[in-house]
């Protein structure tokens, strides 16, 4: 009695939880069905399957957003500023840790509390100043302010991890006559693997999809990045949906092909840099 | 303690290993930041290379300018009930998700799966979910409360927000409560069981009181992104209908780089980061004192 009772009630749970999960995917299904549609047949019934699937949209938005040179300057933006920030957080976290003194004390704690500092807090000051320097329009300087901005906390990440590596291995790289650069590199970079991962999620997701700092960096056309070009691309669009639609599926594709591949490490990512 | 010989060879490994970092946190966070606080008090328009000194002028402004106040009253309503909902749901999906049921995998990645995607692209697939597909059934079904677009009418645009919101960070919070879940020890939890406890006691008693630094990482991250949202504001609702869902952050956007007062948008800019910074700062500190040891 007992077993039948909560065999039912685990169905009657587990159905729910499908449907929750179709709420949360719907919107993406409904977006990818519609892209194949001509505007018409999106308007009059836009729940209906498409009657032939035709690219057409798809060939008048990848034509019309850039799309070529939008995905290349996001995907350039993307990782250059991520392994940046992994490499030059990796060494500030690990000087830090392994030169406890006052001063670095004091600057961590800097890093960690500016973490509070909201982009909108800085993002007036930062044009201007990088504006008199004729600093704007220019992928570098987008990707050296992800570098300013992203720091503080893939430092504070990597310092927690470094604390609980044991000193031993590097001071035998040393006196083995490895330089510090060389252990670094040699030793201890290759231990913080994990902790890399996990940055570089947390940092994926968020460069790759940012939208307010490079549409203020980032003047012109050439220089745009995906959502960028999503953005310009739906402001002057705004009337035939086909189009449209197909340009958010090519903005979410290459998310989605990476997500299929990489899931685990994602979430695990998330995951890890919440616990932090 | 690794030290070394040499004021050089010590300053140099220094410059090598923080050089960079620093160089970069200084030049785009600190300086602008400063840079920042005293352009509050000119009254720079983003042309002229020169400003002039205004002294207090931009915070009197800031305190008249009630379409500020307007919109960060209705930003907190929306902080407010996003961060309840939002948590509420993560809560409950991650509690679903982690026991033991089959597929699990699938659902956890399903829940993720908007926050792959930036809030620009989000407002835009649900803007033409509320236009069309909402409208569309509405009114093949009959229902008036989708016969008409939620974005049209101010108090359901504002809605539209909150429920695009909770969709997207649910299932971001979600994650970080399972990672919490999973750190809930078994062996209290077993012998609560043999105790006795019923699911729903344990539940209240031991996994809710454990499960307070998840709460407080969620809250905070939810705190700050309602605060600061900005891009599904623009894309979903572009603050309208007649400006009626205007969030605070894009507000400071307009007021700097569209109506070109950049010193009033700044102190608006910093006016907004010191309630943020209170409130969040606040939250941690109370809710740190609820925490408990397994």
């Amino acid at each position: 009695m007992m077993a039948g009772q909560s065999r039912i009630l685990n169905w009657i749970k587990f159905s729910a939880l499908i449907v929750v999960m179709i709420l949360f995917v719907f919107p993406f299904v409904l977006l990818i069905v519609n892209s194949f549609k001509a505007n018409q047949a999106i308007t009059s019934d836009p729940l209906g399957l498409p009657n032939s699937v035709q690219f057409d949209n798809y060939v008048n938005a990848f034509d019309k957003m850039g799309y070529v040179s939008a995905f290349s300057n996001s995907l350039l933006i993307t990782i250059a500023g991520v392994l940046l920030i992994a490499l030059f957080a990796a060494m500030t976290a690990h000087y830090f840790v392994r030169h406890n003194s006052k001063v670095n004390q004091y600057l961590f704690f800097l890093m960690v509390a500016a973490m509070i500092i909201p982009f909108q807090a800085i993002m007036i000051p930062l044009v201007k100043i990088y504006g008199s320097l004729s600093l704007l329009d220019n992928k570098w300087s987008l990707i050296y302010m992800y570098i300013g901005f992203g720091s503080p906390l893939a430092v504070f990440i990597y310092h927690g991890f470094i604390k609980s590596i044991p000193l031993e291995l590097e001071e035998a790289a040393l006196m083995d006559g490895c330089g510090r650069v060389q252990t670094f590199f040699r030793i201890v970079l290759p231990v913080l693997l994990p902790t890399t991962v996990t940055i570089s999620v947390l940092n994926v997701l968020w460069i790759w999809n940012d939208f307010l700092l490079p549409s203020l960096v980032l003047t012109s056309s050439e220089q745009r990045t995906l959502p960028l070009s999503t953005f310009y691309f739906y402001g002057t669009y705004t009337v035939d949906y086909g189009p449209l639609m197909a340009g958010l599926v090519l903005t979410l594709l290459p998310v989605l092909i990476v997500y299929l591949f990489a899931q685990k490490y994602i979430i695990q990512g998330v995951m890890q840099g919440a616990i932090k | 303690m690794l030290t070394e010989k040499g004021l050089w060879t010590r300053l140099r490994t220094r410059l090598i290993f923080t050089g960079p970092t620093l160089f970069a946190f200084a030049t785009v966070m600190i300086i602008p930041f400063l840079y920042g606080i005293y352009l509050t008090f000119t009254n720079w328009d983003g042309i002229a290379i020169d400003q002039n000194f205004v002294g207090w002028d931009n915070y009197i402004g800031v305190f008249k300018d009630t379409v500020f106040w307007k919109s960060f009253g209705m930003t907190l309503e929306y902080v407010f009930i996003t961060v309840v909902l939002t948590n509420a749901v993560a809560f409950l999906l991650a509690y679903a998700v982690t026991r033991g049921m089959k597929a699990q995998g699938w659902f956890r990645a399903g829940f993720f799966l908007p926050n792959l995607v930036g809030g620009i692209v989000l407002g835009f697939i649900w803007q033409f979910i509320f236009n069309q597909v909402l409208v569309f059934a509405g009114q093949k079904m009959n229902l008036t409360l989708f016969s008409t677009s939620w974005l049209a009418d101010p108090d359901k645009a504002f809605w539209a927000l909150i429920v695009v919101t909770v969709w997207q960070y649910a299932g971001y919070m979600m994650v970080i409560y399972i990672a919490g879940l999973m750190n809930v020890p078994k062996d209290v939890m077993e012998a609560a069981s043999i105790d006795g406890a019923s699911n729903r006691k344990m539940l209240a008693r031991i996994v809710l009181p454990l499960m307070v630094p998840s709460f407080i990482v969620c809250i905070f991250l939810s705190l700050q992104r309602g605060f600061m949202v900005y891009d599904l504001n623009v894309s979903l609702t572009s603050g309208g209908p007649f400006k009626s869902t205007e969030m605070v952050s894009m507000h400071v956007y307009e007021q700097a780089f569209l109506a070109r007062d950049y010193g009033l948008g700044q102190a608006e800019a910093f006016v907004l980061f010191i309630l943020v910074a209170a409130i969040t700062l606040l939250q941690v500190y109370f809710s740190k004192k609820l925490e408990v040891e397994a």
